[in-house]
């Protein structure tokens, strides 16, 4: 029995084609999408898909929430003190959690929590809070600590900025409160805030103003090392980072930011608040660029380096990207032999991945039947609705029902998710790739883009499916 | 690898937790849900909270973990959570077609005082189909509190007594993996005792590959059977953490005789098992149960020279952890250090009581409400030979270059383990496999050339 589609949810499902139908689109009439589409709440303005909304009550939902937003965004920060302000769990889920690469410390692979008891909620947490502001302090001696407030400190009354402000001043640190209770919103939110912190650690006395070469890298995470890759790109091409914003980043690179001359965004759905205010308060001007895929890695080091390095990197950058389409070739031509015709979809956080997903299997000679995002903005879905068949199926903020419909709709042979869809395609029968926190390999540049290739080769042709 | 840690002295702490050795109450209440057969485990609470969940368990057991949630926005953290739950009932059950929802609460809900009797009460809920919580504030206890929890609520929303007994013995079997549940069955079937498992997590986390995904798998207790509950003869509990609430509730309920047993974990708590079985089925141990013990026996004598005197260290959730530590010292290994992060319930006495029995009190730091970062500081200061516990120990492992053995939860970086048990003597001898390999691996490399031995 296929699943059943809610009606709230029909307006956040639709196909591929830009500006095709008005707010609902959801084309085949055999998919039983089509009906009731447009009925459901909050009607997005042309994009012709309903997201950046709250998730349905009742759903099982594959997204996170503001919390996990904020600290998925910081979290990188290498030497960064992250306590959590609430009861153990949200400090427990987070230890760890992504596969952020350091070429330093690693303070910020600890899941550290005020563990708020019952008396904290009875009582406050305030105090709570600030002691173990002390005794982090007395036992690392970091240089910035973020403490995010969780749901109920907010709820309770807890003044975390208040504790913040006073321990700065008695232990001459940076000390930045995230105020970031699950239920404010979505995931999405919690970037914003992540953004927000930044902001108010650059705006602090210690940060130099006049500018400097270089630029910044934002929205990338050093996921199993990639920034490491573009950084050896950009050095190639004459670039120096100044910083990543946040992968790889200490308090020490971070407060060089303000005085780069541009900024990079990657993850836009994370950091497109950052860049503007960046920009608008900084002076800092901002390009968007991705570096998965054989095409758009090419297309952003060509964009950079006519915008930011002028001639001669310009030169360097083609070179570049010649030699590596040389190398990679050859591989590509051998494994669009293996997956050519092949089917794929893709759920994943935010819309830049997607949108260089359904590119990169276009370069393997697949198509795409099937994508979403958790958190993609208007006009990431405008863009992916544009470069999709026809029959694809959109979605935003999908939950597994849903997914298994459709990808068995669509017979894709592989999904592109996170650590929650996996179990779920194998189940179905489909092949999968993590491009999410849990990524095997460097899947970015040109090297990632046959990590890639290898990555969703081995999986898709495993031997273990003949026997299913 | 955890160079963060001071390694001078032990930093005291009384306000932060690092590297925690619990986490909270909402997924064990979720874990227990999914041991109910076509039962959609409810999160009252942000959408976050059921995002987290669900990824701890997949990442865990490798498979989906369904779960539902309130999705709860600033309107509902101020005016309540009633509508947020109505809606989400009748999508749950319109679009999942679960028989019930198992709903519970989060610190968020509890702290805003949410009536989840009242808001279910006021519910037109469809016939046959059937929706019970439980109290979850993330701020007490641990996941553990919460299994016990939601456990105990089936008996309290759900069974009933006709009046006709089934003369069936409940067995509960607390905080396990799926290869556990298996194995306490196959013990029930070799006794031939008519039985029901609640929660039972088999063919749910372990479920087969079909080429087909189902959202409720073929396994977990049948609500009929947590129904007919209170017609069932004896109830034994396995953990009193995890499970005494429900033996409890039932016998508050509907006066069913019960017993808690430690989790059978080891030769002395396996045997308390059988022999209480024995005892329900008025039937003598059935001669394969005893192979498995004479084996299990064998092999510990085997390897003992090996396991003798070493060190080593014990962490997780306290009815494993008792259990764990009973097995290390029947092995001859010397408990250092043994914490957990779960409050309460006398676990350090028990610990203490076990180590008595060996006059290795002195030798071991025991603590519960404790932490993976003040566990590290003092293997630091006095290094153990092996660790014990899930994969929270593998940065301590890395760090101080001690071998690991994983057992309990959760063990998030090995594959396989949830279909296999620890609990009985099968999984005692699991257990002692992996224990003397390890120690026995790191001996082949550290030790010189021409010390190496073919033989050992």
């Amino acid at each position: 029995m296929p699943a059943v589609i809610l009606k709230e949810r029909q307006a956040s499902i639709t196909r591929g084609g830009a500006g095709s139908g008005a707010g609902s689109g959801a084309g085949g009439g055999g998919c039983g999408l089509g009906g009731a589409a447009g009925t459901g709440q909050g009607q997005p303005s042309g994009a012709g898909i309903a997201c950046e909304q709250a998730s349905v009550a009742g759903s099982v939902s594959q997204r996170a929430c503001v919390f996990c937003g904020a600290r998925v965004v910081l979290n990188p920060i290498t030497d960064a003190f992250h306590i959590v302000h609430g009861p153990i769990g949200c400090a427990s889920y987070t230890w760890d959690i992504r596969g952020s690469m350091s070429s330093s410390g690693e303070l910020y692979r600890h899941s550290f929590s005020t563990d708020m008891g019952e008396t904290d909620v009875v009582f406050g947490g305030e105090r709570k809070l600030a002691r173990a502001i002390d005794e982090a302090v007395a036992a690392h001696h970091p240089p910035l600590i973020f403490v995010y407030a969780t749901c109920i400190a907010g709820v309770i009354g807890d003044d975390v900025a208040a504790v913040c402000k006073a321990a700065e001043q008695r232990h001459q640190i940076r000390c930045i409160p995230v105020q970031a209770p699950g239920f404010s919103g979505h995931k999405a939110i919690g970037y914003r805030l992540a953004g927000d912190a930044l902001m108010r650690l650059f705006g602090g006395q210690a940060c130099p103003r006049e500018k400097a070469h270089g630029i910044n890298f934002l929205g990338d995470f050093n996921l199993a090392g990639e920034q490491w890759i573009i950084r050896n790109y950009l050095k190639e091409l004459g670039i120096e980072v100044l910083t990543g914003i946040t992968g790889d980043s200490r308090y020490e690179t971070l407060m060089r930011a303000p005085q780069a001359a541009l900024n990079i965004v990657q993850c836009a759905g994370s950091m497109h608040n950052l860049a503007r205010r960046m920009h608008d308060e900084l002076g800092i001007p901002w390009i968007s660029v991705s570096f998965y895929g054989v095409e758009d890695t090419a297309d952003s080091l060509l964009r950079l380096a006519e915008a930011y390095g002028g001639a001669q990197a310009a030169a360097r950058a083609r070179a570049l990207c010649h030699r590596e389409r040389e190398r990679l070739a050859p591989v590509l031509k051998r494994y669009r032999r293996r997956l050519g015709g092949r089917r794929a979809a893709i759920y994943v956080g935010g819309g830049f991945k997607a949108i260089s997903l359904i590119r990169q299997f276009r370069e393997l000679g697949m198509e795409t039947v099937m994508v979403g995002t958790q958190t993609g903005r208007p006009e990431d879905y405008e863009v992916i609705r544009s470069i999709v068949s026809p029959d694809c199926v959109v979605l935003d903020d999908a939950n597994p029902a849903e997914l298994e419909r459709f990808m068995i709709e669509g017979g894709a042979d592989i999904l592109v998710g996170g650590v929650k869809e996996r179990p779920l395609a194998y189940k179905l029968g489909v092949a999968f790739c993590d491009h999410n926190h849990e990524r095997k390999h460097p899947l970015a540049g040109f090297v990632g883009v046959q990590n890639f290739a290898e990555e969703i080769n081995a999986s898709m042709n495993s031997p273990v499916w003949s026997y299913v | 690898m955890l160079d963060a840690t001071p390694r001078d002295k032990v930093y005291e702490r009384t306000a932060l937790v690092s590297n925690p050795c619990k986490t909270c109450q909402p997924v064990g209440a979720l874990y227990a849900a999914l041991g109910v057969h076509k039962t959609m485990p409810h999160s009252h609470g942000s959408q976050g909270c059921a995002a987290f969940h669900r990824m701890f368990l997949t990442r865990h057991f490798k498979e989906p973990a369904m779960a539902s949630t309130s999705a709860f926005t600033e309107g509902a953290s101020v005016f309540g959570g009633g509508a947020n739950l109505k809606t989400a009932v009748r999508n749950v059950f319109d679009v999942y077609d679960a028989d019930m929802i198992a709903v519970h609460t989060t610190c968020l809900s509890e702290t805003i005082g949410d009536d989840l009797h009242a808001f279910i009460s006021d519910m037109d809920i469809p016939d046959g189909k059937r929706v019970i919580y439980a109290n979850t504030p993330s701020y007490v206890g641990s996941h553990i509190t919460g299994f016990s929890s939601m456990a105990a609520a089936f008996i309290d929303h759900l069974a009933e007594k006709s009046g006709k007994p089934s003369g069936k013995l409940v067995v509960v079997p607390g905080y396990v993996n799926p290869g556990d549940v298996r194995e306490l069955k196959d013990y029930l079937g070799e006794f031939g005792i008519k039985y029901t498992m609640l929660p039972d997590v088999s063919d749910v986390m372990d479920s087969p590959m079909t080429g087909t995904f189902e959202l409720f798998p073929k396994g977990g207790t049948p609500i009929e059977e947590v129904v007919a509950t209170g017609d069932a003869a004896y109830l034994l509990a396995l953990g009193s953490w995890a499970s005494a609430a429900c033996a409890n509730a039932l016998k508050r309920k509907h006066d069913v005789d019960n017993r808690v047993l430690d989790t059978p974990i080891g030769v002395a708590a396996t045997d308390e098992w059988v022999m209480a079985l024995s005892k329900f089925a008025s039937s003598p141990v059935p001669a394969a149960i005893e192979v498995q013990r004479g084996q299990l026996i064998d092999c510990m004598l085997d390897v003992h020279q090996y396991l003798d005197g070493k060190r080593v260290a014990i962490a997780g959730d306290p009815d494993i952890v008792i259990g764990l530590t009973a097995f290390a010292l029947e092995c001859g290994l010397v408990p250092a250090y043994v914490i957990t992060g779960t409050p309460g319930g006398g676990f350090e006495e028990r610990i203490t009581a076990l180590l008595e029995q060996y006059n290795l009190v002195d030798k071991c730091w025991v603590k519960s409400e404790a932490d993976y970062f003040e566990l590290h500081q003092r293997i630091i200061q006095q290094p153990v030979d092996l660790l014990l516990g899930p994969s929270l120990f593998k940065q301590i492992a890395k760090a101080e270059d001690i071998p690991l053995v994983r057992a309990g939860f959760p063990i998030i970086d090995r594959y396989v383990h949830p279909y296999q048990p620890i609990v009985g003597y099968r999984g005692a001898l699991r257990l002692l496999e992996a224990m003397s390999n390890a120690i026995l691996d790191r001996q082949d490399r550290d030790c010189n050339d021409e010390d190496l031995e073919f033989v050992m």
